[in-house]
């Protein structure tokens, strides 16, 4: 792998080894634009695998809308912004998964769904991966056996928070 | 719409003799938004027809039953929640009522009641979800809108009843946790009033509509014979023509005194099948009824070893044998329950909406089950699916993937 | 026909077959040699009065150290006809795990034996296609014995562990400035 090197001048050292580009109110304004735009129109890929799958279909459904929040579930990981590993995960679908989180383009997003994926849950077996965090970078997690849609609404909540926080993501040089 | 040969061309068209084909294999992946959950098909098409169809399950196993044999009788009932986790009340009492009759206890009268009350609202819960992902996936996307209409209102019920929306405990060995309210018996009444209505909306949709007809007449039909000897149950079986319902010849809770009737099918194709869920629907919609206008008045729980005691059934008056008692009971059933059960092995099978769900236990005479082994049906279904799906069509898989109601907790266990 | 009345008639029929015949809360098992197990479930399905058309359920049971032989396959009939029920074990010896296949008598005894197989290591003769079904095909291990672990060995499976060390390497890319 190895690091990439990048010179270019007007860059600030903000700690050893990082250097970003210094904020300023274009930047920043762009920043908001750029966030703005991708939060409000997260698209998810649904990884339903088990119980949570039946409480995000709820939750996507009449009663607690998700496409009021921009949300359209996709089924190809190529079109889609962000992985909802919903329910428990064994070791014989974690290869597929992987490859779906490799198939998607960035920015993208890990949302562990379930206290299944978040750590295991009851499930302290041979066959089942305690936890999705062992092979994927998660960025929210939903514990609930299953999480009430106003819980997985809350976590989606979180991580458009985290988007609306991010800075430079869009630019070379982040 | 009978009589179409649905795999050989117009006979007014001619194949130029020179043109070879050769198959090509479909992998129909474990992530796809059409298989109800981790699915794996392989498919073998020569153009447009399947020559052999393999089913890959195992992406969810959990293993349950392994689990199960480190676990008491009492602590080993959330597990059985999340198989079916369509309708976990269902798996539930099928659990309850196979350890009962092992255990050689029944619950009360009004325990009866509630838990076939609860078994249908789950049933009724199971169809609808059925409903709006198997028209979803042959076409129609609107009933499933309307469908979780009304499941969330009985997921409401639930949650006012027991605390917990779809993966409930309710009922526990020798009756069920706790009683039912008032409010809970209007808001239920007021639902059963409303339903009815709400299935003619569903059927002003489907059953005439002609698109649905024609994609579900005529597509994977099984015959009598077959769909015994491959030991399909429930709905999936009773499309084919077969009459048997365990409710009806071997009833458990309080099936045998209330009134309904079990619909069979003529073709045993997905549309037979279709309309048997239909008019079980309305079915589970009139049990409901008369539970709950027959709800008798009682205890919720018998008194044994393995239940907490009922109400007034210790006397407070000699206060040092009631607190004995009474705690010590609480006290055994928090650490997970007696260390005692009678030995001996057991089979009870309970009609869940998707078929029949078995539990054969074994007791070696300690307070954990030896073995327990779950039947259950979504298993048996998915390994008929290459028996209806060879020689159709790619878009039939669909239509018969959804008919026969499979849910992959319950298959992978 | 009352459970009892079918045992004894599996036994006049089958005598070198039939090792015991028990009971409990009525129910009855019949408890038999492996070796004829096909004719005598073709014998249930075939006789007219007693046509146990539907298997219920196949199953495997590991015994360690309470008896020997070690293993058994149960299986659960029930005739839809009658509306009577038998359960039928066959013992299996720990040294000769074999044992023949009823799929010609039941098709849906297919899948029950491949789990069988998956989760004990008892292999059917016969059968169409033995192999794995809930675990990965590679799996080592048959994860329902006694004798294995709940939480799995102490080696992981190549299959997961190729994924661990994926994420692994693409972790250590980094950004420089």
């Amino acid at each position: 792998m190895g690091l990439i090197e990048i010179s270019v001048p007007g860059l600030v050292e903000v700690e050893e080894g990082t250097k970003v580009l210094p904020p300023n109110v274009i930047l920043t304004s762009i920043d908001k634009v750029v966030n703005w735009s991708r939060l409000s129109s997260l698209w998810p890929m649904t990884f339903g695998l088990a119980c949570c799958a039946i409480e995000m279909m709820t939750t996507g459904s009449s009663h607690y809308d998700l496409d009021r929040m921009g949300i359209i579930f996709r089924a190809s990981p190529r079109q889609a912004d962000c992985l909802i590993v919903a329910g428990t995960v064994t070791k014989k679908i974690a290869s597929v998964i992987r490859r779906v989180y490799d198939q998607m383009a960035e920015p993208r997003y890990v949302i562990a769904m379930g206290s299944c994926a978040c750590t295991g849950n009851i499930y302290n077996v041979y066959s089942v991966v305690q936890g999705v965090d062992t092979f994927l970078p998660v960025d929210v997690y939903i514990p609930g056996c299953p999480p009430r849609p106003e819980a997985f609404i809350d976590g989606i909540i979180k991580l458009q928070g985290k988007m609306r926080r991010e800075q430079f993501r869009w630019s070379h040089w982040r | 719409m009978e009589g179409i040969n649905r795999n050989q061309p117009p006979s007014d068209i001619r194949i130029a003799p020179e043109l070879h084909t050769r198959e090509i294999t479909l992998n129909m992946g474990p992530q796809h938004p059409a298989t109800h959950g981790v699915l794996r098909l392989v498919l073998e098409l020569d153009g447009e027809t399947i020559v052999k169809c393999t089913p890959y399950v195992g992406y969810l196993h959990r293993g349950t039953e392994k689990l199960g044999e480190n676990r008491t009788y009492l602590s080993a009932l959330p597990l059985t929640d999340r198989l079916d986790y369509v309708s976990s009340m269902n798996n539930n009492i099928g659990y309850v009522v196979a350890v009962e009759r092992l255990l050689g206890i029944g619950p009360p009268e009004r325990a009866k009641f509630i838990r076939t009350m609860v078994a249908e609202m789950g049933r009724i819960s199971n169809h609808l979800l059925w409903l709006g992902t198997h028209a979803l996936d042959v076409g129609a996307i609107t009933p499933f809108l309307y469908v979780f209409r009304e499941r969330e209102r009985i997921m409401d019920l639930f949650e006012g009843l027991c605390g917990a929306r779809l993966t409930v405990s309710y009922p526990r060995i020798g009756g069920v946790r706790n009683d039912v309210s008032q409010k809970f018996l209007d808001d239920l009444y007021a639902f059963t009033e409303e339903f009815p209505g709400r299935v003619d909306e569903y059927e002003t949709l489907l059953t005439v509509n002609r698109i649905w007809l024609k994609r579900t007449k005529g597509v994977g039909v099984i015959p009598a014979e077959d769909a015994i000897n491959w030991g399909l149950t429930g709905p999936t079986l009773r499309g084919s023509g077969v009459r048997y319902d365990i409710r009806k010849f071997a009833p458990y809770d309080a099936y045998d005194k209330v009134e309904f009737e079990i619909p069979i099918g003529y073709n045993g194709d997905v549309y037979d099948r279709y309309m048997v869920r239909i008019i079980e629907m309305r079915q589970a919609n009139r049990i409901i009824r008369q539970c709950i206008e027959k709800l008798p008045k009682g205890p919720i729980t018998i008194d044994s070893p393995f239940t907490f005691p009922p109400k007034g059934s210790l006397s407070r008056k000699d206060k040092e044998r009631f607190n004995k008692d009474y705690y010590s009971r609480h006290f055994t059933l928090a650490k997970g329950g007696p260390k005692e059960a009678p030995q001996g092995e057991i089979y009870v099978a309970t009609e869940v909406p998707k078929g029949e769900l078995g539990f054969y236990f074994i007791s070696d005479g300690t307070g954990r089950p030896y073995r327990m082994r779950i039947r259950s049906p979504s298993f048996v279904h998915t390994s008929a699916l290459p028996r209806l799906c060879e020689g159709g069509l790619v878009a039939d898989v669909i239509a018969n993937i959804g008919s026969i109601d499979i849910v992959l907790g319950e298959c992978d266990r | 026909m009352e459970p009892q009345e079918i045992a004894e008639k599996i036994k006049e029929r089958f005598p070198d077959e039939v090792i015991d015949i028990t009971s409990f809360r009525d129910q009855v098992s019949v408890i038999a040699r492996k070796e004829r197990i096909v004719d005598i479930c073709r014998y249930l399905y075939d006789d007219p009065h007693l046509h146990f058309d539907f298997l219920v359920d196949l199953c495997g049971v590991d015994y360690l150290d309470k008896k020997v032989p070690r293993f058994e396959v149960v299986y659960h009939l029930y005739s839809i006809k009658y509306r009577h029920r038998i359960r039928l074990k066959a013992q299996v010896p720990e040294d000769n795990l074999r044992i023949d296949t009823v799929t010609s008598v039941w098709a849906g005894a297919n899948w029950h034996e491949r789990e069988c197989f998956d989760m004990y290591g008892i292999v059917f003769r016969g059968h169409p296609d033995m192999r794995r079904i809930l675990m990965p095909e590679d799996w080592e291990g048959y994860p329902l014995r006694k004798d294995y672990p709940v939480t799995g060995p102490e080696k992981e499976w190549p299959g997961f562990q190729e994924v661990l060390d994926k994420a692994k390497a693409f972790r250590e890319f980094e950004w420089k400035e």
